[in-house]
């Protein structure tokens, strides 16, 4: 049997909305893959792009961006900044030879858990797609453990 | 066979090794000069926004940015097909020959004079800045000094940083100068035309009274009858930055004249898979190999080349003094590689004529440095003579400007197959069977190289002042056999 | 030490232009301290010693070596690993040795397209599409060139390095100062930085050097330089004109936006700032003004070529340091020392 690709994605998401929304989906139950590590900023607009690239460089094979919806960023609108920057990094990436696809930014608010874990499952399988990113700069850390071979029960 | 290697070459900006093989009867049978490098502009300047052109390849050489910088501005002028305001042509037109002085004086004093003013067989440990000083005085190395700082004061101020200028824009410059900054760089100027005076009196006196010199310099060793091509304004007078190219014949008769847009009607690039460097050469009359001739398309470029074709110079004292040259040695044209550098001098004194004439034009300190493009960037050719040859630049964009194919005819590339020539001639007369490999051989093959001022004229504080040469002698096996060096 | 007591000095060009050397040069009066306080023993550009000389001085026995120039090939790896060797304290030298410099441009391509717009351009004559090889067998014998990399490294990626000093070139008064202090450090009347530090240059931004009027800054479009005539008092980047200041280091005092150009960041990132372009990248889109994405890409349409704008010199620095075309030419190439 030929071994599945598991992507590696690390998820920024921002203290007030996404990350809350990703408590919300873990206290209600909802699956969603562990291919995603997250990592908690206080808001989107803290995201340097170099978070981004660091992402890439080490061996992830996608990155997730998600903070509160427009207009109701905690901060006002640093989220917009997060957009903004977005908008550039993409155009960078692209220009590398790294596919659209890879980088993508979703609004979730603190009561949207159950969109975000659907959000999050596709971007597993988009990127899944896509392949391993394999970018040369990687170190051997970066690669997924092994998977255990019991799987949590379902509520 | 055995094997001479010369490695690395030095004094020069780049990289480069000669090979030189001899047969049996330990004659001469051939020479390579490779080039090991290429950092690839033509392809990486792909995808750029033509505006930044003048800043990219300024990075091609540092030591002569400010040709690069020309050649790409007028090209992108042509992209646009904008037409700077007088005031834009005459102050980048200043900064080019406030920089040739520095240049042209620079490589003859610290490079190419020492053969001269202390002679070729001088000792190794004379041959250099110092040695002239001390032949000549001590004034000598401290107004070297003031015209590379006149000469880099200059481009500062005009072209905003001394290496690398970044002031050109397509229509013009980013900023002029004001009436204070004009007054400083005419009197520099001022002294700048009397150095170039004081360089020529000097070589008159250490080399063309010197019958030994004057011997070397209009012997054959040192001789390739040759084309030679070299920029011209609209009265047929060398200028080095903007005209029409003109082409010469061995014998002086002109072939024709080209503007920047026609010189893929005129210049075509011969590859070798030695080198990573081609060998341009002129495409009505074909490559024919590394031969002299008539009906060989190799030609020159170089301040004798310029001189050759043309039909004076545009400024009085210099135009005295290439009737003299002229004159001096037999009418035109002049094939003789050494007096390179009495062709090197006469254009710094034209250039610093240039300066003070441009400095003291009225309209040099005007606001009017620039036009705004309106046409759609398509397509051009910016064409310059770089102290070391013909320099063009060539730039396809799309619609937003931005860069879709480069084709760029470097100075010193243009001499590529002369050179080579001039090496394995100066080889062939120099080493025989049965000489020994001497320093005085390799400082000889040396000369051949240096005249053309290889892509380098810079200043160099080169005290030990030699080439460093370290011939290698290996038999057939590749075992070596004896290693002669020469450098302190 | 050489026999008359002077420490050794050395400088070196990799895949460089010689702007470096003549950035050394234009220190002019203060070129006569070095060569009271050093003996030169190897400097291509200038005098006349060879590899082998190099290769037969002992370890560390050259006091401070300037390497400057990007890696790009076979030889340049040779010689910058040969040179830490000998040396010292090496100094990164340049935009290219510390990040890159314009030639990591060709990072963004690959050997092969270098290689055939180069040698099929549309003045070459080439109809055998003859391309240059690293051995060629002459009819008198094997002719040899250096392999080229098909990614472009800083010095760093290939040795270890004390210091960087960052410019294209390095301001010449920048290098003044450091000859000053080396000698001073040499006599012990001065102490050098900790190794890995960036010496010849400021803590703070270019912006801080600009004597242009700043505001805050709501960018409404990108313009090109040519499109329009910029207010000479104003910062460039609130005129709508893509400036690298914000992101680049000082030292240079600014000299580019005084003469009326963007800042093409040529003195690097600051300190704790990991990826040049990344920074900028962050600092401009934050005052682009608009919330809206359809106005964003439409502003953003106004910056045709984002790498090259926001990486000039320091792409071979950064973090994905090359494309995926170019990183897969690299790794399908063949072994080469």
């Amino acid at each position: 049997m030929t071994e599945v690709f598991e992507p590696v994605i690390i998820g920024f998401t921002c203290n007030w909305c996404s990350y809350r929304a990703a408590d919300l989906a873990g206290i209600g139950r909802m699956k969603y893959p562990p291919n995603i590590r997250l990592i908690r900023l206080m808001c989107s607009g803290r995201l340097d792009p170099t978070f981004v690239l660091k992402a890439l460089a080490s061996g992830a094979d996608g990155v997730m961006i998600s903070g509160c919806h427009p207009g109701e960023c905690h901060y006002l609108e640093q989220n917009y900044k997060a957009m903004r920057r977005y908008h550039l990094l993409k155009r960078m990436l692209t220009q590398m030879g790294v596919e659209p696809g890879r980088v993508k930014l979703v609004w979730a608010s603190a009561a949207e858990g159950a969109r975000l874990a659907s959000e999050i499952t596709k971007m597993v399988e988009e990127v899944r797609a896509l392949g391993p990113l394999n970018w040369p700069t990687a170190g051997a850390a970066a690669a997924l453990p092994e998977k255990p071979a019991a799987l949590e029960v379902p509520a | 066979m055995q094997r001479l290697t010369i490695d690395p070459i030095t004094r020069l900006e780049g990289h480069g090794k000669i090979e030189i093989f001899l047969d049996e009867q330990g004659e001469v049978a051939n020479t390579y000069f490779q080039i090991p490098e290429l950092r690839g502009f033509e392809r990486f300047v792909v995808g750029r926004p033509i505006e930044e052109m003048a800043i990219i390849t300024n990075r091609i050489c540092g030591v002569c940015p400010e040709a690069h910088h020309m050649a790409a501005a007028k090209a992108a002028d042509a992209v646009y097909k904008v037409d700077p305001p007088r005031t834009a042509k005459m102050l980048r037109e200043l900064l080019y020959s406030a920089f040739y002085v520095t240049d042209h004086a620079t490589h003859f004093y610290a490079l190419g004079g020492p053969d001269f003013v202390m002679g070729p067989d001088a000792p190794v440990a004379e041959r250099n800045i110092l040695g002239v000083i001390h032949k000549v005085g001590l004034e000598i190395g401290g107004k070297v000094i003031q015209a590379r700082k006149a000469g880099h004061t200059v481009v500062e101020i005009i072209g905003g940083r001394k290496v690398h200028p970044c002031t050109s824009i397509p229509g013009g410059l980013s900023k002029g100068i004001t009436e204070e900054q004009r007054k400083e760089i005419e009197s520099m100027g001022r002294w700048a035309v009397e150095f170039g005076q004081f360089s020529l009196k000097l070589f008159e006196d250490i080399v063309l009274k010197n019958k030994a010199y004057l011997d070397l310099v209009v012997g054959d060793i040192y001789t390739h009858r040759t084309h030679y091509i070299g920029m011209i304004d609209a009265q047929n007078k060398v200028n080095f930055y903007d005209g029409r190219v003109s082409v010469v014949d061995p014998e002086g008769k002109r072939l024709g004249t080209y503007a920047p847009a026609e010189y893929t009607d005129w210049i075509a690039e011969h590859v070798e898979p030695w080198t990573y460097l081609k060998f341009p050469y002129l495409k009505k009359v074909g490559w024919k190999g590394f031969v002299d001739g008539k009906d060989s398309g190799v030609y020159c470029a170089t301040p004798l080349s310029r001189l050759n074709a043309a039909d004076g110079m545009a400024t009085p004292l210099a135009q005295a003094e290439y009737e003299r040259f002229y004159q001096t040695l037999g009418g035109k044209p002049v094939h003789q590689r050494l007096a390179t550098h009495w062709a090197r001098l006469i254009e710094l004194l034209y250039a610093a004529e240039r300066w003070v004439e441009l400095a003291t034009d009225p309209e040099i300190a005007s606001d009017n440095f620039r036009t705004i493009p309106t046409e759609k960037p398509t397509e051009g050719v910016g064409i310059v003579e770089a102290p070391r040859g013909t320099l063009t630049h060539h730039y396809c964009t799309d619609e937003r400007g931005i860069v879709t194919k480069a084709n760029l005819i470097v100075g010193t590339t243009n001499n590529y197959a002369p050179i080579s020539m001039s090496i394995r001639k100066a080889a062939q007369s120099f080493i025989h069977k049965g000489s020994v490999v001497t320093e005085g051989i390799l400082n000889r093959v040396e000369m051949a190289f240096r005249a053309y001022d290889p892509c380098f004229g810079c200043a160099t504080h080169s005290l030990p002042g030699k080439m460093p040469l370290q011939v290698t002698i290996r038999n057939h096996r590749g075992e070596e056999v004896e290693v002669l060096r020469q450098f302190c | 030490m050489t026999a008359n007591g002077k420490p050794k000095f050395a400088m070196y060009w990799a895949a460089a232009c010689g702007g470096c050397e003549i950035a050394v040069l234009n220190i002019h009066e203060k070129i006569l301290d070095v060569d009271a306080n050093f003996e030169v023993v190897f400097w291509p550009v200038a005098m006349d010693a060879k590899y082998k000389d190099v290769e037969a001085m002992p370890d560390q026995s050259i006091t401070l070596c300037l390497l400057n120039g990007a890696i790009r090939n076979s030889e340049n790896q040779h010689i910058a690993e040969l040179l830490r060797r000998k040396a010292k304290i090496l100094v990164a030298f340049g935009s290219c040795a510390c990040e890159g410099g314009f030639p990591a441009l060709s990072n963004l391509t690959t050997v092969e397209e270098t290689l055939d717009t180069a040698f099929f351009s549309v003045s070459t004559d080439n109809p055998q599409k003859v391309l240059p090889q690293v051995s060629f067998a002459a009819a008198e014998g094997e002719l040899v060139i250096p392999h080229m990399y098909s990614v472009v490294k800083s010095l760093d990626q290939v040795v270890p390095v004390d210091y960087y000093m960052p410019g294209c070139p390095p301001e010449s008064e920048q290098i003044a100062a450091v000859v000053e202090l080396v000698i001073k450090a040499l006599k012990g009347e001065a102490t050098l930085p900790p190794a890995g530090a960036v010496i010849g240059a400021g803590t703070s931004t270019v912006c801080d050097e600009c004597k242009r009027a700043r505001n805050e800054k709501k960018i409404k479009g990108f313009t090109r330089i040519q499109d329009f005539r910029p207010d000479p008092a104003l910062c460039l980047l609130e005129q709508g004109i893509l400036c690298n200041g914000p992101a680049t280091r000082n030292g240079c005092t600014a000299r580019c936006p005084t003469a009326g150009v963007p800042c093409i960041g040529c003195y690097g990132p600051t300190d704790g700032a990991r990826d040049f372009g990344a920074r900028l990248m962050s600092a401009v889109a934050s005052v682009i003004d608009s919330n809206d994405p359809q106005e964003i890409e439409r502003i953003l349409d106004g910056i045709p070529d984002v790498v090259g704008s926001f990486y000039h010199t320091n792409l071979a620095g950064s973090l994905l340091k090359a494309s995926k075309p170019t990183w897969e030419e690299e790794q399908h190439a063949a072994p080469h020392n």
